[in-house]
């Protein structure tokens, strides 16, 4: 249980609620975007919203996770390429090799070991982002399209101008819509992190499977087949950070409900 | 949360900025570390086994800076296609199919047969379930045969599936087997004839990476000629005596 | 080979009709989108029969957990939060795990005018472990989105029910059920969505692949280790996915309509 190994076990539990702190800004960036981008006057911008988000949302996340990141991870490295190695001449695709100059590596082929378990903790995050931004993008739209006319209106009465209605009351009245949606969205997201370890991230399931695994003589501690052990404790972890979770939300509800006009709000 | 936003994007930053040190050529090899006595994690976390101690041998004598690197089974090679590590090193058998898409080094270990393993005592019948591990040869050897092919996603599940009966037999490597039938105290053994399927294990490395190849060939000749693969191979496969 | 003719040989495949061995060279785009949409029969099979079933038994656990008997309303309670609160993924290694261990039982089950043969063995099976573990899974998360809704129909509507002298089956089955499916329509379209994407979980890494009988993950996992590049077969599943989510939606759409068609339009 002391092994550098099982250290390497716990570790990943905090990879794993580091991985969720540090996706959730990105998907409610992605999300906002989304959700103004599908509001927007100009088509082609309500179409490209329109697309992000029925196409995502369309894809199970585990198809989505196994090519996209990967065309990601080529995406970064073809334009790293036309920037810094602007005389190589060979192919980029040779047969089903892809191939930029040394230089344009992600990370580049010298750099230690830590520093390509961060990009590819970041190329993860990103794929998360994309994700979970759609359904976000989705639940923010609703919630912008429930805030009562009457209060925009009165913002209009006011003399305020559109960017003022929308920064002062808008905004801050959607919340209270999204929340629900945003709060079972986040239940979503903690579930998903298992998918982690098929992004090649050293996850809780990794390790818990190698752990786990049948181990013969040749390691110092021989035993059979202890994945079901292994499996209950993520288990645990998994309700333990639900009922967590659970708990902050309903903080947060209280919270955001404080002066709206609704149930909620007026008790 | 700010907070640890911003220490994310500066660790990012920080490896898309990360300059090159390079003095020997930094080589990463890319194994699966679950399958012993070929790789494996050992209990320090580090990979070990077999493979570890060739590819060690080999980058010290060819000047190569190695890294070591596990990657899931079934996306190993297009990991190396794209240029995520620049060698596998993971038991993998020289195959035509998998000739077209990377090259390979000459054979580091000898063609190795494949083995049926069953619970001690069991026959194999025509249309026995037989396990194997998904996107190996053995598994695509199995489907022109007459058992019930059966697959799972790593070997541990393979072996566990025929102690638990899910499985009347598992079809792998016969010396990945061999420890397993060693470690079960005579509840498991092999079954039915040997079949040989793949060729021998070789290093795959990229089609282009023609430089890298013909450096581990000489390495591994060396290796050969001075008796130290040898002397390797009987220490890691129960004294298994090779011709090299 | 014709692309007809691969879809004779193929089309059934994933359910063991047509031809045994799977494409190993040469790979043609037809045979990738003929494979995995004949995987897409599991798919559409486990979504379906897991929101079917699903649907009835959420029902009872809402009102268990509406219900003041503490007998029915913390076993309910319990239920919810356990499977809502862990990953599916480990609710299927875990689930396949527990029914390898139980032991081999083949039941007699007299239907009258046949006797079938269950077997326990069977629960090691996609068809029917898989399928438990996403009905249960499906129950959960529908009981939680009927409950919400159970206890947001609108009081008066009930005490009109009582003032009618509707009998309690009647007042549920005539104003509450029907006030409750229409509140929770919107998350339930959600809730089968995710159910229909989460059945790409299921040859992934607990149930095995029987005879290379597998869902549209399992081939475009095959065409991929086999023609070694991901950026064809992955986008195919995706494709086929967004097409029958979107006919999942329309579906659901139609029977919103019905459950509002006495709402007077905005």
């Amino acid at each position: 249980m002391t092994t550098a190994k099982h250290f390497a076990f716990y570790k990943s539990f905090g990879t794993v609620l580091v991985l969720l702190f540090v996706t959730v800004p990105f998907i409610l960036l992605f999300g906002f975007a989304g959700a103004l981008a599908r509001r927007s006057r100009f088509f082609p911008v309500r179409a490209v919203g329109l697309a992000y988000t029925s196409m995502v949302r369309g894809i199970p996340d585990i198809v989505f996770f196994l090519f996209a990141l990967i065309a990601l991870d080529q995406g970064i490295e073809y334009l790293r390429h036309i920037m810094l190695c602007p005389d190589w001449s060979e192919p980029i695709r040779q047969g089903s090799d892809f191939i930029v100059c040394p230089e344009a590596k992600m990370p580049l082929g010298s750099a230690p070991q830590w520093q390509h378990e961060v990009y590819g903790f970041f190329l993860a995050m990103t794929g998360f982002a994309v994700v979970f931004g759609a359904f976000a993008a989705n639940t923010m739209y609703g919630a912008l399209q429930a805030v009562p006319r009457g209060q925009l209106e009165t913002g209009v009465a006011f003399g305020m101008s559109p960017r003022q209605i929308f920064r002062r009351i808008h905004l801050p009245q959607m919340w209270i819509y999204a929340l629900p949606g945003l709060s079972n969205l986040w239940m979503i997201l903690i579930k998903a992190t298992p998918l982690l370890f098929l992004l090649g991230v050293e996850d809780i399931v990794y390790w818990a499977r190698e752990l786990g695994g049948i181990k013969i003589g040749l390691y110092s501690y021989p035993h059979g087949d202890w994945r079901l052990a292994y499996f209950v404790v993520l288990l645990v972890f998994y309700l333990g950070l639900t009922w967590v979770s659970e708990r902050v939300f309903e903080r947060l509800t209280r919270y955001v409900s404080r002066g709206q006009d609704t149930a909620g709000g007026a008790l | 949360m700010n907070i640890l936003a911003k220490m994310a994007m500066a660790t990012a930053l920080a490896a898309v900025l990360g300059t090159a040190a390079a003095s020997a050529q930094t080589v990463r090899m890319g194994t699966e570390g679950a399958y012993p006595p070929f790789n494996f994690v050992n209990d320090n976390g580090e990979v070990d086994g077999f493979e570890r101690e060739v590819g060690d041998e080999l980058c010290a004598r060819a000047n190569l800076d190695c890294v070591w690197v596990t990657n899931e089974w079934d996306s190993i090679i297009p990991n190396l296609t794209s240029g995520n590590y620049d060698t596998i090193i993971a038991g993998m058998s020289i195959t035509d199919e998998r000739d077209q898409v990377i090259d390979f080094t000459q054979e580091y270990f000898p063609p190795d047969p494949s083995r049926y393993m069953a619970l001690a005592g069991a026959e194999l019948s025509d249309g026995a379930v037989v396990a194997a591990q998904t996107a190996t040869i053995q598994a695509g050897y199995l489907a022109g045969t007459g058992y019930t092919l059966v697959e799972f996603a790593t070997p541990d599940e393979t072996v566990a599936a025929v102690t638990s009966g899910e499985a009347d037999a598992v079809l792998a490597d016969e010396s990945y087997l061999a420890g397993i039938i060693d470690a079960s105290n005579g509840e498991l053994a092999f079954v039915g004839d040997p079949v040989s399927i793949g060729g021998g294990v070789g290093i795959g490395v990229r089609e282009s990476d023609g430089e890298l190849k013909d450096k581990l060939n000489a390495a591994i000749d060396s290796m050969k000629a001075d008796g130290t693969l040898a002397a390797l191979i009987a220490k890691w496969f129960d004294g298994r005596v090779v011709s090299y | 080979m014709s692309c007809t003719e691969t879809i004779v040989e193929y089309g059934l495949r994933a359910i063991g009709i047509g031809e045994r061995l799977l494409p190993k060279a040469d790979i043609t785009l037809c045979e990738q989108f003929v494979l995995i949409g004949s995987g897409m029969i599991w798919n559409l099979y486990f979504a379906l029969f897991a929101l079917a079933f699903g649907f009835f038994a959420a029902t009872g656990v809402a009102l268990a957990r509406a219900s003041s008997q503490p007998l029915l309303q913390l076993p309910a309670k319990a239920f919810i939060f356990v499977i809502r609160g862990s990953p599916l993924f480990i609710q299927f290694f875990i689930a396949y795990e527990s029914f390898v261990l139980i032991p081999k039982l083949g039941f007699d089950l007299s239907l009258g005018f046949v006797d079938i043969t269950v077997e326990t063995r069977w629960l090691t099976k996609a068809w029917l472990g898989a399928l438990v573990v996403l009905f249960l899974n499906t129950t959960a998360y529908t009981a939680q989105i009927f409950h919400g809704a159970l206890l947001a129909v609108p009081k008066g509507d009930i005490e009109a029910a009582d003032a009618l002298g509707m009998t309690p089956f009647r007042k549920f089955r005539r104003v509450v059920w029907p006030s409750m499916l229409r509140l929770a329509w919107a998350s339930y379209t959600n809730e089968a969505i995710f159910l229909f994407h989460a059945t790409a979980l299921v040859f992934f890494s607990s149930f095995p692949a029987w005879r290379q009988e597998g869902d549209a993950l399992y081939y475009a996992n095959y065409f991929a280790d086999k023609t070694f590049n991901p950026f064809v077969p992955y986008p195919i599943i995706g494709l086929y996915f967004v097409i029958f989510t979107i006919v999942l939606i329309a579906v659901l759409g139609v029977v919103n309509k019905r459950l509002n068609r006495h709402v007077p339009p905005e």
